[in-house]
């Protein structure tokens, strides 16, 4: 099963379409995103990142599982989602007008 | 009064008494013609920043840098006798670009054995000898070993590998890095090979950039609703002051206290960081890095906030060092007298879980979403300086000394600049 999450976080598999890979695609995801959805994967995922942080603390990051690989990814794309629901009140950073800010290479997960 | 102490002469500007305290004009970021000369004069004679070493792992690893201010393109590539070497990125038969993938312009890496140019198949080593010219007796009294590559000085400092374009230069590398550079030695670079490289494209001149970057009198202010509410307001009726600003030759530095660590009260983070132990200015648990004492470039005022310093080798690699144990550099490579390229890029210890992965991303995206920031007011200054308006001077404050220096060195750079001997001048 493609994109699976760890049997203990099941209740997050509704928002499982946020386990991107990358810092480009989960922010590409976030900017044609409505408040709406990004509040409402915020308020299903933040409530259980203590959790998800013990939980993926468990893997180095060469051996780690594909489900906790997909809940890695999620909560990479709560990293980038937190900035329009904990602060901008919309999804682009306010300001930022064309600006563009490209990732080139990050690490892969 | 000031919250750190500052020089005798009463401020960090009049302790260098060659910049003054006068207003600054902008001219040389509107001018097309100032940029021509800062072409000729900084891009094409100075020591430039293209990459570090990781970049080139093994034997035949390689990647291109356009240098559009230069009007160069390069190739890096680890030699076969394991050496940094460069060359100008172009076949010695008829010019075509040697290296590239899919569009000529674009910037390319990887590994090969040796150079084929895609035009009509010459071959060159990886010392950039010629080894093979396709139909070679079809030539006139061709010896490939007239046909090397055209070399360009490479060198390397602390894992940062430098091209110089100018075939004329003869000050070192290091010597010209000057004294930041060597108290900066044996800091564990190599340690932090956990790399995220952004990139932009920014509409305003070079130095505008390098100006937002170098002074942090606009942080309270721009970045205040980064902070959650109450801290904001706390901090722009603070403002902002540094640690101290040191300047050497044509390089520059600032030394600063910052938001580190974990907070003092864990209500002046966002929720987010306080689940993460993460933001702005990294991770808040500093990894081991082997990092036993401070070199001594770091710190130099010694105070015990300090967070983080921020060096501006000249003229467009900046370096800095935080007190968490990871770094950032940032490279504004000018396109035109009004557009250049930005490169942000965050180097951590490899994380050795995924909460210490988790950590990483939140530092990589919040120096995202400021960049943004930076990036568009950029543009809003230099659409503004370009209108020509009445008013073309400018009043830098103390905080804003490497400005001050900043334009005034490359200022003196374009006047010093003795029209380049063209081959025809001189008889050759």
């Amino acid at each position: 099963m493609p994109n699976t999450l760890p049997a203990q976080f099941s209740d997050l598999e509704p928002f499982v379409d946020w386990a991107v890979p990358t810092e480009r695609a989960r922010y590409a995801k976030r900017i044609s995103s409505t408040m709406e959805e990004l509040q409402s994967f915020y308020d299903a995922a933040f409530p259980r990142m203590d959790e998800a942080l013990s939980y993926l603390e468990k893997f180095s990051l060469d051996a780690i599982p594909d489900d906790a690989k997909h809940l890695l990814w999620l909560y990479c794309a709560l990293m980038t989602t937190s900035f329009p629901v904990e602060v901008w009140r919309q999804p682009r950073v306010p300001d930022s007008g064309a600006a563009s800010f490209e990732a080139v290479s990050e690490p892969a997960i | 009064m000031p919250l750190f102490p500052k020089p005798a002469e009463g401020s960090w500007t009049e302790h260098y008494p060659d910049l003054g305290t006068g207003p600054v004009s902008y001219e040389d970021s509107i001018s097309p013609e100032v940029y021509e000369r800062e072409r000729d004069a900084i891009f094409a004679r100075t020591w430039l920043n293209v990459g570090r070493v990781e970049q080139l792992p093994k034997v035949g690893s390689y990647f291109t840098r356009e240098i559009d201010a230069a009007r160069s393109s390069i190739v890096v590539v680890r030699s076969s006798k394991d050496e940094i070497r460069a060359f100008h990125n172009i076949c010695r038969h008829r010019g075509n670009k040697l290296v590239w993938t899919d569009y000529p312009a674009e910037e390319t890496s990887g590994t090969f054995r040796q150079f084929t140019c895609k035009y009509h198949g010459w071959r060159y080593n990886l010392e950039g000898e010629c080894t093979f010219v396709q139909q070679e007796t079809e030539f006139f009294d061709l010896d490939k070993g007239d046909y090397p590559l055209a070399s360009v000085q490479a060198d390397e400092w602390e894992g940062f590998i430098f091209v110089n374009l100018d075939p004329a230069n003869t000050t070192p590398l290091r010597e010209s890095l000057g004294k930041f550079a060597k108290g900066i030695e044996g800091y564990p670079f190599h340690e932090l090979s956990q790399v995220h490289r952004y990139r932009a494209e920014v509409g305003s001149n070079w130095k505008l950039f390098i100006d937002a970057f170098t002074e942090f009198y606009h942080a309270p202010i721009l970045h205040a609703k980064q902070s959650v509410a109450e801290e904001s307001r706390k901090l722009s009726d603070i403002g902002y002051e540094a640690l101290a600003y040191e300047l050497d030759g044509p390089h520059g530095m600032v030394s600063t206290w910052t938001g580190g660590g974990e907070p003092k009260d864990l209500n002046m983070v966002k929720p987010i960081e306080r689940k993460a132990r993460s933001g702005l200015f990294g991770p808040w648990d500093a990894p081991n890095i082997g990092l036993d004492e401070l070199p001594p470039s770091l710190n130099p005022s010694g105070h015990r906030a300090w967070g983080l310093d921020s060096f501006l080798f000249f003229p467009n690699f900046m370096l800095l060092i935080w007190k968490e144990n990871w770094v950032i550099t940032y490279h504004y490579w000018p396109t035109s007298y009004n557009t250049h390229i930005f490169e942000g890029t965050c180097y951590f210890a490899p994380p050795k879980n995924g909460r210490e992965r988790l950590a990483q991303e939140l530092a990589v995206v919040t120096f995202k979403e400021y960049a943004l920031q930076d990036g568009n007011t950029l543009e809003a200054t230099q659409s503004m300086l370009e209108s020509r308006t009445p008013i073309s001077t400018f009043p830098l404050n103390d905080q804003e000394i490497l400005l001050r220096h900043l334009h005034k060195t490359a200022n003196r750079y374009v006047n010093e600049l003795e029209p380049r001997r063209t081959p025809a001048a001189t008889g050759a």
